[in-house]
């Protein structure tokens, strides 16, 4: 059977651990942790855990798609299309696999081709830097359910696109091949950024985290208990990363930049919250300084690091965590308004090109994409995470097979966990688009809180740690643009509630570890520069 | 006159067989104000914001003017986490789940399955040689008194008196009814007599501990401190009362409805397995517990067009708010097929219901194993005789006929 809990939805009720507790587990009060792909024994257990789910976060052996209202009959034109348009989807990850399947139960009976580099059928990466690495998840479990009519289709698997000719309407393959569209889907997403000098990389023991091979590989390493791990940056992977070595006694150092663990997602004073949580557990924290060097034996095996404070580290494995790069450079030629920051793309996920015009025939969904969002002034907003390739995907399939009408816009609100050292932690909003921030709930001593920011004056983003359950109360506040500091009176209210400064970066880089950032208003934004221009 | 509220008609006892046909009329308003100054919100969204808004309060205490018949003094004895805020709702509710489920004892309940089946087994056994039964009185009143007696540690000897003092304290139950005060008080004097009860048996884990949740809630002590045994005595109150009424309600709803619906009746027989969305549908069509009439607003609440003052009474139409057809189509079909069931059976938020995992399982073993034991089961009276509550809202007495029991599987 295929188990997927979509975590963003998830609020810890815990009633799937309750009825299968073979098969889900709480780590701590609210991180609820699942093994993908579980035995068939457990069917009668997993119907009930999935029954018992509140918010019905659990899609079992196919992906299921919530019920939306589209008024009126198909266009010709339309109806046409989905009888017998051709579509090519180019990356087969999340989002990509995702609009698959919506453009089948949308109708979509013409051809379909998803193009997609790795080797695999389409899988699920957050429990590669949880469960995976502790051994409690086998990497190839983390396959996606099977949706829910097999999706038919030409999977073109293994195939790296190499360019996007918009004239002819084709994509380029690496080996020379061509497949031809009416429409498409960008769905490219994101790579790890790799440690700059190559020679350093290539030592055995140095580690990147992004795919299956790399999970895997990270296990075996971490199996093999090394001396000491360092994980180069401290943002939610490779704080994650330091959780699991924690988890499994192994010693680990964090070097971090900024002031502080996840202080580049989220500001210096929660990540002083987590900064203090690291060091609660064990971790060799050190922030304020880089990493200068990484250091190997005549074998060619890892040793260690040198670090900015002329310090050195003694470590057998590196985990470099230093960010994701938009995996853009197929589309160089294309005419598309692509950066470092993604495809940009209008709030109907389509593309937009270098001269700002919106093109009718491609379309952009998942990590890849730098959208404009309403309650950021439309600035145009890049993000990496695992809700909004799946919202994204979904409306942009829909949008491919839709008149104009009947399009729906991707506004959702972005919406990010991550889980670590037992405390699940949840953001919604944009916490890098802030000037101050207040505790409005809970007690940061316990590790239970809300963190509410603000930007001159309205909410624009809230942090919880092990209070999830209140999301939804925030992100409403955010999108109404409530004014800022809370002052109402409510339950569960922080001794210390007095607004402070954020803390926020200044400049936004790729490599800072914010999982999600406003980027101004220019489509074709090519500058490392971060836009705080008031809405 | 004026023409009585919506509201007004839905508490009537006289609707307590049908208040459905009610509820699209009060959804047209999402909050509507009674005459009273009390709130109520009936329209799925705006239901699930309040019971995620800190801004909403389930303690009495703060309202602006207590409720007739309703004092301080009175209401808290009978309490515990049910009617506190966070923070102190959660540490007692943690301080509890740490004996009852995850994350530190997460095989309890289904460990409680062979003993819930035995049971089952037992019940229908029983009826074996009858034609006629009455569902309330002869299956679904002693199924939940016989496992939270279980769980909390509860000699089998005393469960007859729980149902009577669990009866009582739920009679009082419910926004608004008559003659309220006089329940309010048999509500008091019989907590008291619960309280004097749990008192003993918390004294006597002291001194003998054992595996159960209440020695668990007398011995524990950790990073969140220890229960007072005032607080003890108050929780397992709060886990004999919440557990009872609703579970009976639940399984006499599903009896009913399944009655009514011969092709479901039909449906399960062949798929045993349906029976676990069909107890999530019937919590949503027809479901135990209407309204949570318990809340207060802290601050000025601006929902659904409308600002409720702080200090508002607020009273959330959860049976409502599930039939919304705005939230899923064609809610007035009894449909357990629906996908993406998200209903407010179990209410919402840091309250969500505690005991929600044995209730569910109780229903599905208890109307499932009638479903497939009864040869040809079919209503003497319907509707039934129904309770005075309309908070709980359930059948009295649910008479039915069969022509005999089939022997229980031998795989379940
Ligand atoms: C270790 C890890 C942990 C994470 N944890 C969380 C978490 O806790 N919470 C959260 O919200 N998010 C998390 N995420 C982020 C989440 O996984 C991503 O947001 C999500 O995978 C995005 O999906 P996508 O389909 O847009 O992109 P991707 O998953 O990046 O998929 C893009 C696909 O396109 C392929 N591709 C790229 N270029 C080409 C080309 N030229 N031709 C063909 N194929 C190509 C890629 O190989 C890849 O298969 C995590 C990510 C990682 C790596
Ligand atoms: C079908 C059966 C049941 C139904 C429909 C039901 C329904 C509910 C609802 C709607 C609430 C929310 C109350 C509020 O928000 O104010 C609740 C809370 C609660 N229920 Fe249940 N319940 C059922 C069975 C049980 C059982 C079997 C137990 C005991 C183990 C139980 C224990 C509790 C407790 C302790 C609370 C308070 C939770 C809190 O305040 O945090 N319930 N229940
Ligand atoms: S919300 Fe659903 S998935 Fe999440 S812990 Fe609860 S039951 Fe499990």
């Amino acid at each position: 059977m295929r188990v997927l809990i979509d975590l963003t939805r998830c609020q810890g009720y815990g009633q799937c651990a309750f009825l299968a507790p073979d098969l889900f587990t709480m780590h701590g009060n609210e991180a609820v942790l699942y093994d993908p792909d579980p035995d068939d024994s457990q069917r009668e257990n997993i119907l009930r855990a999935a029954a018992a789910c509140p918010v019905q976060a659990m899609h079992v052996d196919r992906m299921i798609v919530q019920h939306r209202h589209t008024p009126g009959p198909d266009s010709q034109g339309a109806a046409a299309f989905k009888r017998d348009g051709r579509i090519v989807i180019v990356g087969a990850s999340l989002a990509g696999a995702r609009a698959a399947s919506v453009l089948r139960r949308e109708g979509f009976t013409g051809s379909l081709t998803v193009i997609g580099d790795e080797a695999h059928a389409p899988y699920d990466r957050p429990p590669l830097s949880k469960r995976v690495l502790t051994g409690g998840v086998p990497a190839e479990h983390t396959t996606l359910p099977r949706l829910k009519k097999q999706i038919e289709g030409e999977w073109l698997l293994g195939a790296p696109a190499s360019g996007l000719d918009l004239a002819r309407k084709v994509v380029r393959l690496a080996d020379g091949r061509e497949v031809p569209f009416d429409k498409v889907l960008i769905a490219t997403g994101t790579r790890a950024r790799p440690w700059p000098h190559a020679d350093q990389a290539a030592l055995e023991g140095v580690h990147l985290l992004r795919s299956m091979e790399d999970s895997d590989a990270l296990r075996q390493a971490l199996a093999r208990r090394p001396n000491r791990v360092l994980v180069i940056g401290g943002g939610f992977t490779g704080s994650e990363v330091a959780s699991v070595c924690r988890e499994l006694d192994l010693p680990v150092t964090v070097i971090e930049r900024g002031s502080a663990p996840l202080s580049g997602a989220l500001g210096g004073v929660i990540g002083k919250i987590a900064a203090d949580l690291q060091r609660e557990n064990g971790v060799d924290l050190r922030c304020g300084v880089s990493v200068t060097e990484l250091q190997g034996d005549a074998d060619g095996r890892l040793r260690g690091a040198v670090l900015s404070d002329g310090a050195t580290v003694e470590a057998e494995v590196a985990v470099v965590a230093l960010g994701a790069i938009r995996n853009v450079e197929w589309l160089h030629d294309s005419g598309l308004a692509a950066s470092m920051w993604g495809v940009a793309c209008d709030a109907g996920c389509r593309a937009v090109d270098v001269n700002g015009l919106v093109t009718d025939d491609v379309f952009v969904a998942g990590d890849i994409a730098r959208f404009p969002h309403p309650a950021f002034g439309y600035q145009f907003m890049s993000l990496e995470h695992w809700g909004n390739a799946l919202n994204q995907a979904e409306i942009a399939a829909h949008n491919m097979v839709s008149d104009q009408a009947r399009r729906w816009p991707h506004l959702s609100m972005p919406v990010f966990w991550s889980t670590q050292f037992g405390v699940n932690i949840k953001s919604v909003g944009v916490p890098t688009f802030a000037d101050q921030v207040m505790i409005a709930q809970g007690s940061p001593a316990e590790r239970r809180f809300v963190a509410v920011y603000g930007y001159q004056g309205r909410i624009t983003a809230a942090v919880m740690f092990d209070h999830g359950i209140w999301l939804d109360f925030y992100q409403r506040l955010i999108e109404r643009a409530a004014p800022f500091p809370v002052d109402f009176r409510h339950a569960d209210q922080a001794a210390n509630d007095k607004p402070v400064a954020a803390q926020t970066p200044e400049r936004i880089m790729p490599a800072a570890g914010a999982t999600v950032v406003v980027t101004g208003h220019d489509p074709a934004e090519r500058r490392v520069s971060f836009m705080r221009i008031s809405p | 006159m004026a023409p009585q509220s919506v509201f007004k008609q839905i508490i009537d006892p006289d609707s307590r067989a049908d208040p459905y046909q009610f509820y699209s009329e009060l959804r047209e308003m999402p909050v509507r104000r009674e005459d009273d100054g009390t709130y109520v919100v009936s329209t799925y969204r705006e239901i699930v914001d309040l019971l995620h808004d800190p801004r909403i309060s389930s303690d009495r205490r703060n309202l602006a003017r207590p409720a007739p018949g309703e004092d301080e003094a009175d209401v808290m004895p009978s309490l515990s986490f049910i009617g506190l805020d966070s923070p102190e709702h959660d540490r007692l509710r943690r301080l509890t789940m740490r004996h009852f489920g995850p994350p530190h004892t997460p095989g309890r309940v289904t460990g409680l399955i062979p003993e819930m089946k035995r049971i089952v087994t037992e019940l229908i056994d029983g009826i074996a040689d009858r034609d006629r039964i009455d569902v309330v009185d002869d299956i679904a009143y002693p199924l939940p008194v016989g496992v939270i007696c279980r769980i909390l540690g509860v000699p089998h000897e005393d469960e007859p008196r729980f149902r009577v003092w669990a009866e009582a304290i739920v009679e009082t139950l419910g926004p608004g009814e008559v003659d309220r005060a006089a329940r309010e008080k048999r509500r008091v004097e019989t907590g008291l007599q619960l309280s004097e009860y749990l008192k003993g048996l918390v004294d006597a884990r002291r001194s003998t501990p054992n595996d159960d949740l209440l020695t668990g809630l007398v011995t524990y002590e950790g990073p969140d401190g220890r229960m007072t045994p005032e607080e003890i005595v108050r929780t397992a109150g709060l886990l004999l009362i919440a557990g009872h009424e609703t579970t009976v309600n639940l399984i006499t709803n599903g009896m009913l409805t399944l009655l009514r619906n011969p092709e479901m009746l039909e449906r399960l027989r062949a798929e045993p397995d349906m029976i676990i969305k069909t107890v999530e549908e019937l919590l949503r069509f027809d479901p135990p517990v209407h309204f949570l009439s318990s809340r207060v607003a802290l601050a000025d609440i601006e929902i659904g067009g409308v600002t409720i003052p702080a200090g508002s009474p607020i009273v959330l139409a959860l049976a409502a708010g599930s039939r919304d057809p705005a939230h899923t189509p064609n809610p007035d079909d009894f449909d357990p097929d629906r996908p993406y069931n998200e209903h407010l059976g179990f209410g919402g938020g840091v309250h969500y219901c505690f005991g929600a995992p044995l209730a569910r399982l109780e229903a599905q073993f208890a109307i499932g194993q009638l479903v497939a034991r009864l040869r040809n089961p079919r209503l003497l009276s319907d509707p039934p005789p129904y309770r005075p509550s309309s908070t709980l809202r359930g059948p009295r007495h649910l008479m039915i006929a069969y022509d005999g029991v089939l022997p229980a599987a031998p795989s379940w």
